[in-house]
């Protein structure tokens, strides 16, 4: 990459590993006010269990609501890790190194954010395994492995298993750079996570096949996790809108638009607190940026797609939703902040190079996104359901009560405070991603001019 | 006599590919010296040899076993209580083959990492001989040799300009 400053390692192991050395007072108290939002989602999840589904807003026809909403926003946004570090891995894209690790990071909490949904979502959680744990609870009765409420949990459990598995194999170098800078029980940790890593030329080999091995098995994984979320609605009977054929790709490819969106509000969030401007560089920010436009145009075109889909079938019930949707109150107001915020806004102001390279812009863009990617989903839950049965008399109307939104708002306070709390124990970026690219960086001199260039093992 | 081992300490990685030539002409075979580094370097860079592995051969088999796994649970339990729901047959090909892909690919995930760390020869329970300023960017040869040949390797690592040799302590590190 053309503006990489020459680093030696020493200064990369102390750059790298200052969120886990250091704690100034801003880190403490951004943490702790994070804490207390998530233990008031936990008062508000523990309220709602005691009291039961009847503080929610949730009502017949309208029983999935603000929770599956949030529940399928979260699994998109698990879908950076995978876009981010496998492809990138995979096509050995040389700006891919300081993005894996935050977006594998991102991937794993959630993913664990996601998986609680449903659990709150359930009303009584320990049902739950009932439903979908492999054993006979009662009467020889094992759970139905042709509803697609156990094809879910087998698949975000895969893909969580899998993700915890890549993240750690790929931080056992790193926290070898822990342990060999760090005393007392930190050492004693570090040196068992470390599991005795010497970074002899057969482990860091091996290292290599396993990040280009484990993203091409997880790629199909991070296929199927957001097809089936999307089979969830699919196989679901009686309620329009949701039985579009191009559900799968249309889901998987909107959650790559919101994961890699919040993949970039992250690493600007995390270069800033942690001055990581060496690493996390503009022309990394412009590349992603770059990869934003294209992937938000293919998830516009699924958009496109299935709305029109929906309109040529010419079925009545169909065709009026879609009028719900965009010229009835309130939704008209949500599809048109969806459609600005989701497409419009921020890729227009992608097109331009001065806000691919402006920090402030490309956080606002992409939290943007990220506001109408949450609410195209919701966009795609309610409506059908408020009109799910035939007769004017049955359809109802869904407005999420003071409960809900405060586990919403929770469950962002409780990603950010992981990821902050991940930042404290292991660094956030590669490390030896990081040395690799100074190794592998050179200058050649063409005609009159030195050219950065970065050498690649084939 | 009980093989030990050697490690030399070098600035940088042209230095310690020099070094090398210097252990292979005191009469080291290839196959008795590894190179320790806080970052990967291109195959070959400091002339070592490298050994095989079968690596791939992990993922094939976790998917097997995954999959065999995956379709005992799905055609166990569904025939251990032959229910009908929804008019589907009992074993719905296309539903079980969501799981059945779902538990190989599981499987081939966890079977890939129990190879990498096997492969890697992890955990390892000494690093004895080691320094931390390899992950500094200082290169490490390691050597390992008889006991009488130990002096001998100490002198070709210092050879090759080694800033320090540490030898085994027989201690965990």
């Amino acid at each position: 990459m053309q503006e990489r400053v020459k680093l030696s390692d020493a200064q990369i192991n102390r750059d790298l590993l200052r969120s886990i050395f250091e704690t100034p007072k801003w880190y403490l108290i951004l943490v702790g006010t994070l804490g207390l939002i998530v233990l008031c989602g936990f008062a508000a999840a523990g309220f709602m269990i005691n009291q039961g589904l009847g503080v929610t807003g949730l009502n017949r026809p309208v029983m999935w609501g603000f929770f599956i909403t949030n529940f399928v926003f979260w699994i998109g946004i698990s879908h950076a890790g995978v876009m981010l570090s496998a492809i990138l891995r995979l096509v050995q894209a040389e700006w891919r190194r300081p993005a894996t690790r935050a977006a594998e990071v991102l991937t794993v909490f959630s993913l664990m954010t996601a998986m609680m949904m449903p659990l709150i979502h359930a009303g009584r959680p320990w049902r739950v395994f009932y439903w979908v744990f492999p054993y006979d609870w009662a009467r020889g009765v094992y759970p139905n492995v042709r509803s697609a409420l156990v094809w879910d949990p087998a698949a975000v459990f895969t893909y969580l298993t899998s993700s915890i598995l890549f993240v750690y194999i790929a931080l056992v170098p790193d926290i070898a750079v822990a342990r060999d800078r760090s005393t007392g029980w930190r050492h004693v940790l570090y040196s068992v996570l470390a599991l005795g890593w010497r970074g002899s030329v057969r482990q860091w080999k091996l290292q290599i096949i396993a990040g280009i091995l484990l993203s091409a098995i997880i790629l199909p994984i991070f296929v199927s996790v957001h097809s089936i979320v999307s089979w969830d609605f699919g196989m679901a009977m009686s309620v329009e809108g949701w039985h579009s054929t191009v559900f799968a790709p249309y889901f998987v490819i909107g959650a790559v638009h919101s994961g890699v969106s919040a993949v970039v509000t992250v690493m600007l969030i995390l270069r800033w607190m942690f001055k990581w401007e060496d690493y996390i560089r503009l022309e990394h920010i412009e590349a992603l940026a770059k990869l934003l436009i294209v992937v938000a145009t293919a998830w516009f075109y699924f958009f496109l797609l299935e709305f029109f889909f929906g309109l040529y079938s010419l079925e009545g019930p169909e065709i009026a939703l879609r009028e719900m949707q965009v010229f009835q109150e309130p939704w008209k107001w949500l599809f048109i902040v969806f459609l600005f915020t989701g497409y419009i806004i921020p890729v227009s102001m992608w097109m331009f190079r001065s806000v691919r390279r402006s920090i402030g812009l490309m956080i606002f863009t992409t939290v943007l996104v990220n506001i109408g990617m949450w609410l195209e989903r919701f966009i795609i839950i309610v409506p059908g359901l408020a009109r799910k049965q035939s007769f004017s008399f049955t359809w109802g109307g869904y407005t999420p009560s003071p409960v809900e939104i405060v586990i919403i708002g929770a469950t962002f306070a409780m990603v950010s405070m992981l990821v902050l709390l991940f930042a404290k124990v292991f660094p956030l970026i590669p490390i030896g991603d990081a040395k690799e690219g100074m190794v592998l960086a050179d200058e050649i001199t063409i005609g009159k001019v030195k050219v950065p260039a970065v050498m690649r093992e084939e | 006599m009980a093989n030990k081992s050697v490690l030399g300490i070098y600035e940088d990685a042209d230095t310690a590919a020099n070094a090398t030539d210097v252990l292979l002409e005191a009469g080291l075979p290839q196959e008795d010296f590894d190179v320790l580094t806080g970052c990967p370097y291109p195959e070959g860079a400091f002339g070592e040899k490298t050994s095989p592995h079968h690596i791939y051969v992990f993922p094939i088999v976790g998917a097997l076993m995954g999959l065999t796994v995956a379709l005992i649970l799905t055609v166990g339990t569904q025939i251990a209580y032959p229910m009908v729901t929804g008019g589907k047959p009992i074993l719905a090909f296309p539903a079980m083959t969501i799981i059945c892909y779902e538990g190989m690919l599981l499987g081939a995930v966890i079977f890939t990492i129990l190879g990498i760390i096997f492969e890697s020869r992890l955990p390892r329970p000494r690093l004895d001989p080691y320094d931390p300023r390899i992950t500094e960017g200082y290169i490490g040869l390691l050597v390992n040799c008889p006991e009488e040949n130990l002096e001998a390797m100490d002198q070709a690592l210092r050879r090759g300009s080694a800033v320090d040799v540490i030898h085994e302590k027989g201690h965990a590190y």
